[in-house]
């Protein structure tokens, strides 16, 4: 059992789980987890993605109301049936997509949905921009409460948002990813205000990928694996490297495919395409990167890194701020995706929603990215077909009729589509975002084969994840982003993943 | 029943789904036809079918062009302004009677025509600058320009009537040959060449992909933008051409002549079945669109109603054939 820590008094711990488990159609997500927040705490929790930490807080927050276990809350058992419910007895979530309102002042957002009113059931303005300004600054912070939300740093917008649950009344704050998108001098915001909140005597639960974070704010850290709490230290007993280690449990299972890797980078192989310090103006801030013919490059970093940005930016999709692209020695700038095509750049994003017509056949689907090449005006159905047809065998698309509806394939013969349309020519560069998310084993294997294939092949490749398995089993140079920059390069030698999960 | 028989009825209902939006028109078509042969002595009739092409053909010309446009999911409101105002642009280059008090330009017949052309298409162009550069959302944009082609009318005619134009739109809008109308011709040869565009083409796949989905579109290297800038520049030089038929065809030209034409063209492209959200449908189903409305307009002139009464039932059956377009999508998707 969890050691009942320094609860002053006898009070009650201000949450308590025992022995909750959840499992999603009979594969268990949660096992067995115990969990104890103090009054005054800030509990910080940790673990690869799909270690259950959310499926944790989404049962606190009263989003899954079928689980088994007990939850207490000040001693008090409790079992929410929605987020309504766990709101009520003082729980608040912090999302690491914000859900404010950017046309809305700063008073509105706080207020927003329970505005007081005048006895004449009018919004009562002057009493929402009074306390919005009054609550605002007793978290210390300097906001003008009459300001278009909009306007704010995303550091200053989250401290509103989080203002919001503080006025709801929450007594336990769940703070989800919260640094991800803000700069180091927004993190110290955050956290003079977070230590304010706790001195106030409430608790809160600060989830993140960044154990450096993790480490500094909280008193103790918990972490998940497999859906099954590993360890509750104290975070002044705790080190980075002991927090990595319980993460991916080293040494107590054997190695998987993708726990490590051997890089071959070569610098001797030509440069096709490099981005030189190039920025987006937003969440993408300076990335250097070299992609080489013949090598698959891989990017690692957390959502939210500017991964997602990288990739369009590579593909004329958003246009840069700074810094410029190169590809084969000369200076590019790619006004749209067209363009890019046309010299031979190809990508597939990380969702195929993006890159496929589910009411249109796959033949189509696989044709669109060539059909310049067969003919310049006109369409000829049967080069068409036959191409399409060529394609589905080569990545053994299953079934292989290309006249089928693609939305009535399964999700991996979908990916393959989606590589499919850029292997009639081969392209130069091939970005793939997410290559092998969501699918199954066999896909997955399909497709690694594909495009270490393709790299044999010579073409120069980049594979951005967030799964440090793909990029690991694909790799052959490793480039961690964090918060819009490149903050580690790794070309040869052996590397783990508790590498990359420190880098980033 | 077995398991065959229960895969074949499946095909059957997914076929039936999948065709629910080009073979409602049909049968919509069917019905009316038959309704107003039995209603009306004076409706199956050579004459009275040549009529009816008579009738849609300056919309049928219009509607090529709005079926490009909502095939990418864009809409173009201006296109009935922009007929009139190009309309009374060729009459404004041309000599008109004494009579005539305008303050107009002539020029010789040929030039007039290519300028007036320009003319259309730099109503195009504006349009596709402000929908694709600018990122103005067509509905507004082309609301805007509706306003501006209409400005444009109001000021060279000044409230008067324009009679003359160049003799090849003279005959082209009013002349006939073999005892067949000038504009039907017309008019078939812009469908025809519509559709062959949107189906053996790699522009017409384009615009089907682009409105299918967007964004997998520009993801598969499709210059978007490009497509939507096309499909308006196409849409308001249709218009145009419509515009220079019609004010031979009605024998004048003058403000607001056109008003009808905007939601008539819009209606022959939805009634026919053609997706308002994009990527679905085509010229064959703007022609039965086109059939449905000329046929209900001409049939309601055969039967004894009261025609104001005809006003409200034009409106009824494009509210059943929006319900049944939006209907269709959602089965569509529901796949």
């Amino acid at each position: 059992m969890t050691v009942q820590s320094n609860s002053g008094g006898g009070l009650p711990p201000l949450l308590e789980l025992s022995g909750v488990s959840k499992s999603f159609g009979g594969i268990a997500a949660l096992k067995d987890v115990d969990f104890t927040l103090n009054t005054g705490e800030i509990h910080g929790l940790v673990g690869e993605n799909g270690a259950g930490k959310s499926t944790t807080m989404k049962i606190i927050a009263g989003v899954y109301p079928d689980y088994e276990g007990e939850m207490r809350v000040e001693g008090t058992r409790v079992h929410f049936r929605s987020a309504r419910d766990a709101l009520a007895a003082g729980i608040g979530m912090v999302h690491q997509e914000l859900s404010t309102i950017p046309d809305l002042t700063v008073a509105e957002n706080v207020f927003l949905g329970h505005q007081p009113l005048t006895k004449f059931r009018t919004v009562d303005w002057a009493r929402i921009n009074q306390e919005a300004a009054r609550l605002i600054s007793s978290l210390g912070l300097d906001i003008d409460p009459k300001i278009r939300m909009g306007s704010l740093p995303v550091g200053l917008q989250q401290l509103v948002e989080l203002s919001r649950v503080l006025f709801s009344g929450a007594r336990i704050i769940i703070l989800d990813e919260p640094t991800s998108a803000l700069s180091p001098p927004e993190v110290k915001r955050l956290f003079d205000v977070l230590r304010k909140i706790k001195a106030d005597g409430r608790g809160i639960i600060f989830i993140s990928h960044f154990l450096d974070d993790v480490l500094e704010i909280s008193d103790t850290v918990t972490v998940f694996r497999n859906g099954r709490k590993v360890a509750t230290e104290a975070a002044a007993t705790l080190n980075k490297d002991a927090v990595i280690s319980h993460m991916i449990g080293r040494g107590s299972i054997g190695m998987h495919m993708g726990e490590s890797a051997e890089l071959t980078g070569d610098d001797a192989k030509p440069v096709v395409l490099a981005a030189e310090a190039i920025g987006d103006g937003k969440l993408l801030r300076d990335v250097s990167l070299k992609l080489r013919a013949g090598e698959i490059t891989g990017v690692y970093g957390f959502m939210g890194c500017g991964q997602i940005e990288l990739a369009r930016a590579l593909f004329g999709k958003i246009r840069l701020k700074r810094g410029r692209l190169v590809l084969n020695g000369s200076p590019k700038a790619f006004k749209s995706t067209a363009a890019a095509r046309g010299q031979g750049i190809a990508f597939v994003p990380e969702n195929r929603r993006m890159m496929l017509f589910r009411t249109e056949p796959v033949y189509k689907n696989i044709s669109i990215a060539i059909l310049d090449r067969i003919h310049r005006f006109f369409l000829k159905p049967k080069s068409e077909r036959a191409i399409a047809g060529d394609r589905a065998a080569d990545l053994q698309i299953r079934p292989p009729n290309t006249n089928m509806m693609l939305g009535s394939l399964s999700g991996g013969n979908q990916q393959k589509v989606a590589l499919a349309k850029w292997l009639t020519h081969l392209p130069k560069v091939l970005i793939l975002s997410e290559p092998t998310r969501g699918m199954d084993v066999g896909a997955k294997e399909d497709v690694i084969r594909i495009v270490k294939d393709l790299r044999d092949k010579g073409v120069a490749i980049l594979v951005l994840s967030t799964e440090p398995e793909t990029i690991l089993t694909l790799a052959d140079r490793v480039s961690v982003l964090r918060k819009g920059s490149v903050a580690k390069e790794f070309n040869s030698g052996t590397i783990h993943k508790a590498d990359l999960l420190a880098a980033a | 029943m077995n398991a065959p028989d229960i895969q074949k009825t499946g095909q059957l209902t997914g076929l039936l789904k999948d065709q629910l939006r080009n073979i409602a028109p049909v049968f919509t078509l069917l019905a009316l036809v038959i309704f107003f042969t039995v209603a009306s002595s004076s409706f199956f009739t050579m004459v009275n079918f040549m009529n009816i092409l008579s009738q849609i053909s300056i919309t049928a010309i219009i509607a090529v062009g709005l079926t490009y446009v909502i095939l990418t999911a864009e809409i173009d409101l201006s296109v009935a302004a922009v007929a009139n105002a190009i309309g009374i642009t060729i009459a404004y280059f041309t000599l008109q009677p004494d009579y005539v008090n305008i303050a107009n330009l002539p020029l010789p017949g040929i030039i007039a025509i290519a300028l007036t052309l320009l003319s259309a298409l730099a109503f195009g162009l504006v349009t596709a600058f402000g929908v694709t550069w600018i990122g103005i959302p067509s509905f507004i944009m082309t609301l805007a320009i509706m306003q501006i082609a209409n400005g444009v009318s109001a000021l060279l005619v000044r409230g008067q009537i324009a009679y003359s134009y160049p003799d090849l739109i003279t005959m082209l809008g009013s002349g006939s040959i073999f005892g067949i109308r000038w504009t039907i011709i017309v008019a078939i040869i812009f469908l025809g060449v519509g559709h062959l565009v949107l189906t053996y083409t790699r522009f017409g796949r384009y615009i089907y992909m682009t409105g299918g989905n967007r964004e997998a579109a520009e993801y598969s290297g499709v210059n978007v933008k490009f497509i939507i800038g096309a499909v308006m520049v196409i849409s308001a030089m249709c218009s145009g051409i419509a515009g220079m038929l019609a004010v031979a065809y009605f024998g004048s030209a003058q403000q607001n002549q056109f008003d009808s034409y905007l939601l008539d063209a819009i209606a022959a492209v939805v009634v026919g079945g053609t997706s308002l959200f994009g990527g679905r449908g085509g010229i064959g189903n703007t022609i039965i669109g086109l059939l449905v409305l000329g046929v209900l307009n001409n049939g309601l002139d055969h039967v004894q109603i009261d025609s104001f009464l005809k006003i409200l039932i034009r409106g009824l059956i494009l509210l059943t054939a929006l319900i049944i377009n939006v209907y269709a999508q959602k089965l569509k998707e529901t796949e």
